[in-house]
């Protein structure tokens, strides 16, 4: 396929995707290591010393850093623990046949598609409302008292909304990787005596793992970086009950306006999301090859 | 004007050298068919010549300039490839016209080509069709004409058949060699098929390991192979090769005949018992067991009705014995 | 299997996936209702909000009240021209990938990719910083921008799946019917191609439009698109939930319909092509 001539036309074509992204990931970044080192408050402009690793000392010495990671980390598991189970359960449902089946793809794929902002402010008003949300009405026709999801149980209720946004995604990747399957295979290993059970334990299940591995990864990636579901419903709230890495550095370098600090923690972000890019990249990667 | 050399033409994808090193020269208007089994690099030499790769050295001249760095539009060469290659998204009359179209052409003149490489190759009444509404056979043609209507230097071929069943494969194989008849223009045809090299060729070249085996008519060939890869590879059955003491009469190292130049019955030199006997109505292919020879594969007339276990005696026609030296080539 | 499941079966089935789709379904449902009620029904239960009259009053409302017209525009804007200025980006680098791999292709997707592992967060205070010195806070421009690079290498590894099946050799055939690079990419390349960029352009436009980390970051009004305008829901005043519901029909419904035309596209750009 390549010639001399080609090869030099395709490095044309591609320098400007590459440069855009090499720029786009060195300028700012280089940036917010550079101000990560620094004492630098927006509200005292000009006044930027250097302070070694005072930043990351203090960002991460706060109590809300602490709090802050565990709500990510619970946050990722809780909502990756409901999408891939719900995932699993939901695509083993609709790859079987019935009627309307395309009807209800469509209806299970829609909340993908819903803004993060829509599906958080419906959520907080229209169902977790303590006097006017569904849920309210319905524990009040029970004759229970309402409970206040936002106050009372925030980040569950964030996990809730989050979930629901990704559901979607997790059984459409189950479901596509489902009809995957080989039908001979599977009739093979059907004349060969092995029973439903069998099949879904040696067959199915090796199959889905794949699909299941990249679905944790890519939503892994996605939920690290949750922001407004939380900017909207609890602004962290109460306290640093709801809090996430992504929000705690939004809010040290844009409300407080303590740009080192913040740079600080961006950086640990970034760190925290390399390991588990590096392990994306792999499966990806080794996908490549195929 | 078609003449295309080859001076010492290499190229190696990174370590691995393909082609070391190839001389060859093809005339005008010759049908020159390169053959070899899978992989000895046949594509990559045609794909050389084509220009779709850099060679790694040496210099391919087409009408006695030099080609070697002109980009494959400029070498006035047309090639018809394995999968047909069509533009999916065009009818078959832009298939055949895209050529035209990008040497600026006007579509007055553009439409006269086009409908006479439709006569010539009876594709008339598909010209408003897509290529994936149409038979492997058609798509052929489709290709087939994308090529003529440049009126090229030469026509390069990669397999052209390989995709197409057994009989169309047949018919396509002398429509390909009636066009050439028509046109006289060079092509260049690589097949891995020695009944297509032998029945389509003016010329054959057998590569094997991106080497030269040997260069010439499909007599040529087929009477005095140059060496034992030569022999084993054309001809159909397989030549016999025999080594041991029946060689050592003969003063070679190994000795071959032909099935087809086998007598049975009589009282012949060799004895053997049948294994297995074919019948294909016109011939019988018999696989003899016989003893120091090894098995031997006999073509007799289809009127011969042999069996398993049965006991003949063959004799080798006179003076169609080949002989060969401990290097494999032939001696004289 | 070819075998027929038994009817009983297949109604099951049906009933089970029928309410669980329902219930996933429910709140877009609920918000599609809730707008055509007014507002004093909208906060009742949901028998008495179903049994109301129905209203286009909040739409008016919505239409009224806030330039809704112009935060639509901003998403149509950001999301549309950052996914052309990324196609005008990644189809010649696709293009390359695909069809002149070298040795470092691999690695060069493989980076590609990485950079859209970094997360937003870690360049947020460069970006603020350098967005306002430059004065592009709150403009459309700088958006666009940072929409494009942020989708850029899925689209490009979109393109370079989809480039991946078209094959080299009808490329090829063009090289040698005399078609220059630029006929090949226009004339062979982009028509065979058209499907897959179709799809990419679709996602793309769907990621866009519903970002909601650098526009709430960087916009405030002028370009807000529509997830800023939705975002200053959270601190209403008075009885809102039927505007809300009815901007928010309004603001998901475009993609809704994009969105059902690209399922398996879904998948395959999510995926990076890992699971197609
Ligand atoms: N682009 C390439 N990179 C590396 N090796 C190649 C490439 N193209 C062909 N080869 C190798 O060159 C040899 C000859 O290939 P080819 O010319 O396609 O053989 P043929 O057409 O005779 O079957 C093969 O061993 C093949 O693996
Ligand atoms: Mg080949």
């Amino acid at each position: 396929m390549a010639t001399a001539h080609s090869r030099t036309a395709a490095r044309l074509m591609l320098s400007p995707a590459v440069i855009l992204l090499l720029l786009w990931m060195i300028v700012p970044l280089g940036m917010t290591l550079y101000f990560s080192f620094l004492r630098y408050n927006l509200l005292m402009p000009g006044m930027e010393t250097f302070v070694g690793f005072e930043n990351y000392y203090y960002f991460i010495n706060q109590p809300a850093f602490w709090s802050a990671l565990s709500n990510t980390l619970i946050l990722v598991l809780g909502v990756l623990c409901i999408t891939v189970v719900g995932g699993i359960l939901l695509a083993l449902l609709l790859d079987q046949p019935f009627w309307g089946q395309g009807i209800v793809r469509v209806l299970v794929i829609a909340p993908f598609f819903v803004m993060p902002t829509v599906s958080a402010l419906v959520w907080k008003n229209m169902f977790m409302n303590p006097v006017n949300g569904i849920f309210a009405h319905i524990a009040k026709s029970l004759g229970l008292q309402p409970f206040d999801f936002l106050s009372h149980a925030p980040l569950a209720s964030i996990i809730l909304i989050v979930a629901w946004q990704w559901l979607p995604f997790a059984t459409l990747i189950l479901l596509t990787a489902l009809q995957s399957l080989d039908r001979e295979q599977q009739e093979a290993a059907e004349m060969d005596g092995a029973g439903w059970m069998q099949r879904f334990v040696y067959l199915t299940v090796p199959h889905l793992t794949r699909s299941i591995t990249v679905v944790i990864l890519i939503q892994t990636i996605f939920l690290l970086s949750v922001f407004a579901e939380i900017l909207v419903t609890t602004n962290g709230g109460p306290g640093t009950a709801s809090t996430n890495l992504t929000y705690l550095v939004y809010a040290q370098s844009l409300l407080n306006y303590d740009v080192g600090g913040g740079s600080a923690g961006g950086i640990i972000a970034v760190i925290l999301a390399n390991i588990v890019a590096i392990f994306l990249m792999r499966m990806i990667g080794k996908n490549l090859e195929a | 004007m078609g003449k295309i050399t080859l001076n010492q033409v290499r190229k190696s994808f990174g370590e691995v050298d393909v082609i070391p090193g190839i001389d060859l020269s093809v005339e005008d208007g010759e049908f020159v068919v390169f053959v070899g089994p899978s992989g000895c690099g046949k594509s990559t030499l045609l794909r050389l010549i084509a220009g779709l790769e850099d060679t790694s050295g040496g210099i391919i001249s087409i009408d006695g300039m030099d080609a070697t760095d002109l980009p494959p539009a400029k070498r006035r060469l047309a090639m018809v490839f394995q999968s047909y290659a069509l533009y999916p998204h065009m009818s078959v009359r832009k298939n055949i016209a895209f050529p035209l179209k990008m040497a600026g052409m006007d579509p007055a003149e553009q439409e006269k080509r086009v409908s006479h490489a439709a006569k010539i190759l009876n594709l008339g009444a598909y010209l408003d069709r897509r290529p994936g509404q149409l038979s492997g056979g058609q798509r052929q043609r489709v290709a087939i004409g994308r090529a003529i209507v440049r009126e090229p230097a030469a026509f390069l071929f990669d397999e052209p058949l390989s995709n197409l069943d057994a009989a169309l494969r047949v018919s396509m194989r002398q429509e390909i060699s009636e066009l050439h008849q028509t046109l006289k223009t060079t092509m260049i045809y690589v097949t891995h098929d020695q009944v297509e090299a032998m029945t389509m060729a003016d010329k054959i070249v057998v590569l094997n390991a991106g080497r030269i085996e040997q260069v010439g008519s499909p007599m040529e060939l087929y009477r005095s192979p140059a060496n034992l890869f030569v022999a084993g590879f054309i001809g159909s059955p397989k030549m016999n090769l025999i080594d041991g003491a029946e060689a050592d009469k003969h003063g070679a190292t190994t000795i071959g005949i032909r099935p087809e130049h086998i007598d049975i019955g009589g009282d012949g030199p060799w004895e053997g018992v049948v294994g297995l006997s074919e019948h294909l109505g016109s011939d019988t292919f018999l696989k003899v067991n016989a003893g120091t020879l090894g098995t031997l594969t006999v073509r007799a007339s289809g009127e011969v009705m042999m069996h398993h276990g049965d006991s003949i005696r063959m004799s080798p026609q006179p003076g169609k014995i080949l002989r060969f030296g401990a290097d494999g080539k032939a001696m004289a | 299997m070819a075998r027929k499941a038994s009817n009983t079966r297949k109604a099951v089935v049906t009933i089970a996936a029928w309410s669980i789709g329902f219930l996933i379904f429910f709140p877009i449902l609920w918000i599609i209702i809730l707008g055509f009620k007014s507002e004093g029904d909208a906060i009742k239960t949901p028998l008495q909000v179903l049994f109301s009259d129905w209203t286009l009053q909040s739409y008016h409302d919505v239409q009224a009240r806030s330039n809704y017209g112009r935060h639509f525009w901003n998403s149509v804007i950001l999301s549309v021209g950052s996914t052309v200025i990324a196609l005008a980006i990644a189809i010649p680098a696709a293009w390359s990938m695909a069809f002149v791999p070298g040795r470092r292709t691999k690695d060069l997707l493989m980076w590609m990719l990485s950079t859209k592992m970094m997360p937003a967060v870690g360049v947020l205070v460069p970006m603020y910083l350098l967005f306002r010195d430059f004065g592009l806070l709150d403009s459309r421009i700088g958006l666009v921008g940072v929409l494009t690079l942020i989708n850029l290498p899925i689209v490009v590894w979109m393109l370079y799946t989809y480039f991946k099946e078209i094959p080299g050799e009808i490329l090829e055939a063009a090289r040698m019917d005399g078609a220059s690079l630029k006929s090949e990419i226009l004339y062979v390349l982009t028509p065979m191609a058209v499907p897959g960029i179709a799809s990419t352009m679709l996602l793309n436009i769907i990621l866009a439009w519903n970002e909601a980390f650098w526009t709430l970051q960087l916009t405030t009004s002028q370009a807000a698109p529509l997830t800023q305008f939705i975002a200053s829901y959270s601190s209403p005043e008075g009885l809102f939930y039927a505007k809300l519901s009815a901007a928010s029909t309004m603001a998901i419904a475009p993609i809704l319909i994009l969105g059902w035309f690209s399922q398996k596209q879904l998948v395959r750009g999510l995926t990076f092509g890992a699971v197609k």
